[in-house]
C-alpha cells in the first residue's frame, strides 16, 4: 500500500512538474490571468463603487453571488457539525473537580457525592483535565481580548479602504471569544455567548446578506444590485455611493456569520457536543 | 538537464506548490489514521491556495487598492491581481469548513467505533456483517 502511493504520488508530481514547465513565469505581469478580466474590475472600482479596495468590490459586488453561497456554506458547516455531535442528554463525567479559591486546593469529588453550590464563591468547577490557574494567562487574555475586538472591528469598517472585510474581521471576533474560552472553561463562556446566540446571530449575518438582495429586488433592480438602495439612502440615482453602502452591509452580514459560526463549530469540537468540559 | 533549470529558473515556485500538494496527497492515499488523513488534506488545499495567489502576483507590483480619487486614471498594470485573492478567500473559509466538518466526522467515528486507524474500523465493520 505504502509503495503503491508513493509510486501514485510520484508519477502525478512528475506529470505536474512537466506540464507546469508551460505555465507563465513567476511575477509575469502579462500572463493570461492578469490580463483579460482583472483590468476591468481595477481599473472600474472606484468609478462604478466608490471603493479603492477592489478585492472588496469583487467579493461583494462583482462576484455578489458567490460570496451569499460562501456565508452559506460556512453556516452550513456549522450546523453539520452541530447536528453530528452536539448530544443533548448530559452525561455527567465520574468524577468531576472544584478548587477551592482561597487555598488553591483542588477536589476530586466522585459520582454520588455532595458537589458545592452551583453559584459557590469559594468552590469553581474546574475540567478534569485541569492546569494550575494562572494569574498571567487570565488577565493577560482579559486585556487582550478587548482590544482584539476593537481591532475587529475596525478591520471590518475599514475593508473598503484597506486590506480587511467580513471574513476578516469576523474570524477575528470569533477568535476574541475562543480566547475567552481557551484562557478560562468552556462554561464560563458559555454563559456569556451562548449556543443559541451563536445560532441565531449566524443565521442573521445570512440574512443580512440576502435581505440586502431582496431590498434591491423589492426596489425594482436586479438580486443584488446595490445601485437600486440609492433613493432609500437619500443619494441620486446612479450615484456610486449607494454601491458603496450595500457592499458594507453585506459585509457586516458575513461578519456575523462568520464569526458566530467560528465559535459554534469551535464549541462543538472542543467539547465533543457535551458543553460541559472544553480545552 | 542544464535546460530544465533554466526553464524552472522562473517556475520554481510551481515545483514548491507541487510538492506540498504531493505531500499532502500521499498523507490522504497511504495514511490510516484518519486525522492524519484530515491534516493531509489541509496541507493539500493550503497548497492550492497558495497556487493561486502566485499567478496573481506581478514583480514589483503593489497590492489591489486603488487611490482614492474617482477621475485618477488607473493603470491596471500598476497593481497585482485581485481576482485570485478574492476567490482564494472565500476558498480559505470553505477550507475551515470542510475542516470542521472531517473533524467532527472524525469524532463520529471515534464515539462508534473507539479508534481512528482505517484497519480497525474495517474489521469492525466486517465483523459486524459477518454476525448478521
Amino acid at each position: 500500500m505504502k509503495i503503491t502511493g508513493l509510486l501514485t504520488v510520484i508519477i502525478c508530481g512528475a506529470l505536474l512538474t512537466y506540464y507546469a514547465m508551460d505555465f507563465p513565469d513567476f511575477g509575469d505581469g502579462r500572463s493570461p490571468a492578469n490580463t483579460y478580466l482583472s483590468p476591468h474590475f481595477l481599473e472600474n472600482t472606484m468609478h462604478d463603487a466608490h471603493v479603492p479596495n477592489s478585492v472588496t468590490t469583487i467579493l461583494a459586488d462583482y462576484r455578489g453571488y458567490d460570496t451569499m453561497y460562501e456565508t452559506t456554506v460556512v453556516l452550513t458547516a456549522g450546523l453539520a457539525c452541530f447536528f453530528l455531535l452536539r448530544r443533548k442528554e448530559s452525561t455527567s463525567p465520574p468524577a468531576r473537580f472544584f478548587r477551592h479559591v482561597p487555598t488553591g486546593l483542588t477536589l476530586r469529588i466522585e459520582e454520588g457525592g455532595k458537589l458545592p453550590a452551583e453559584n459557590s464563591k469559594v468552590f469553581t468547577r474546574i475540567d478534569s483535565l485541569w492546569a494550575p490557574d494562572s494569574l498571567i494567562i487570565r488577565n493577560t487574555c482579559r486585556l487582550i481580548i478587548a482590544f482584539v475586538q476593537l481591532f475587529a472591528l475596525y478591520v471590518v469598517a475599514h475593508g473598503h479602504y484597506s486590506p480587511g472585510g467580513g471574513f476578516q474581521g469576523g474570524v477575528l471576533l470569533g477568535s476574541s471569544i475562543i480566547l475567552f474560552s481557551i484562557s478560562n472553561d468552556l462554561r464560563r463562556t458559555l454563559k456569556r455567548f451562548r449556543e443559541k446566540t451563536a445560532a441565531v446571530l449566524g443565521a442573521i449575518g445570512v440574512l443580512i446578506y440576502s435581505g440586502t438582495g431582496f431590498v434591491c429586488l423589492l426596489m425594482g433592480a436586479h438580486f443584488l444590485n446595490y445601485e437600486a438602495l440609492s433613493p432609500l439612502l437619500g443619494l441620486k440615482t446612479g450615484d456610486p455611493m449607494a454601491r458603496s453602502h450595500g457592499i458594507f452591509s453585506v459585509e457586516i452580514g458575513v461578519a456575523f456569520a462568520v464569526m458566530s459560526v467560528m465559535i459554534w463549530i469551535y464549541y462543538n469540537l472542543s467539547s465533543a457536543g457535551k458543553h460541559d468540559e472544553g480545552l | 538537464m542544464e535546460q530544465i533549470f533554466t526553464a524552472m529558473g522562473a517556475k520554481y515556485n510551481y515545483v514548491a506548490y507541487i510538492i506540498l500538494m504531493m505531500v499532502g496527497l500521499y498523507a490522504m492515499i497511504v495514511k490510516s489514521n484518519l486525522v492524519k488523513k484530515i491534516i493531509g488534506m489541509s496541507i493539500f488545499q493550503t497548497s492550492i491556495i497558495l497556487f493561486y495567489v502566485s499567478t496573481a502576483y506581478k514583480t514589483g507590483k503593489t497590492i489591489p487598492i486603488v487611490p482614492y480619487d474617482a477621475h485618477a486614471a488607473v493603470q491596471a498594470a500598476d497593481f497585482i491581481n485581485p481576482l485570485p485573492h478574492v476567490l482564494m478567500l472565500t476558498a480559505i473559509v470553505v477550507s475551515v469548513a470542510t475542516l470542521g466538518v472531517a473533524l467532527a466526522l472524525a469524532m463520529k467515528i471515534y464515539r462508534q467505533y473507539g479508534t481512528l486507524e482505517e484497519d480497525d474500523i474495517h474489521e469492525d465493520l466486517r465483523s459486524e456483517e459477518g454476525k448478521s
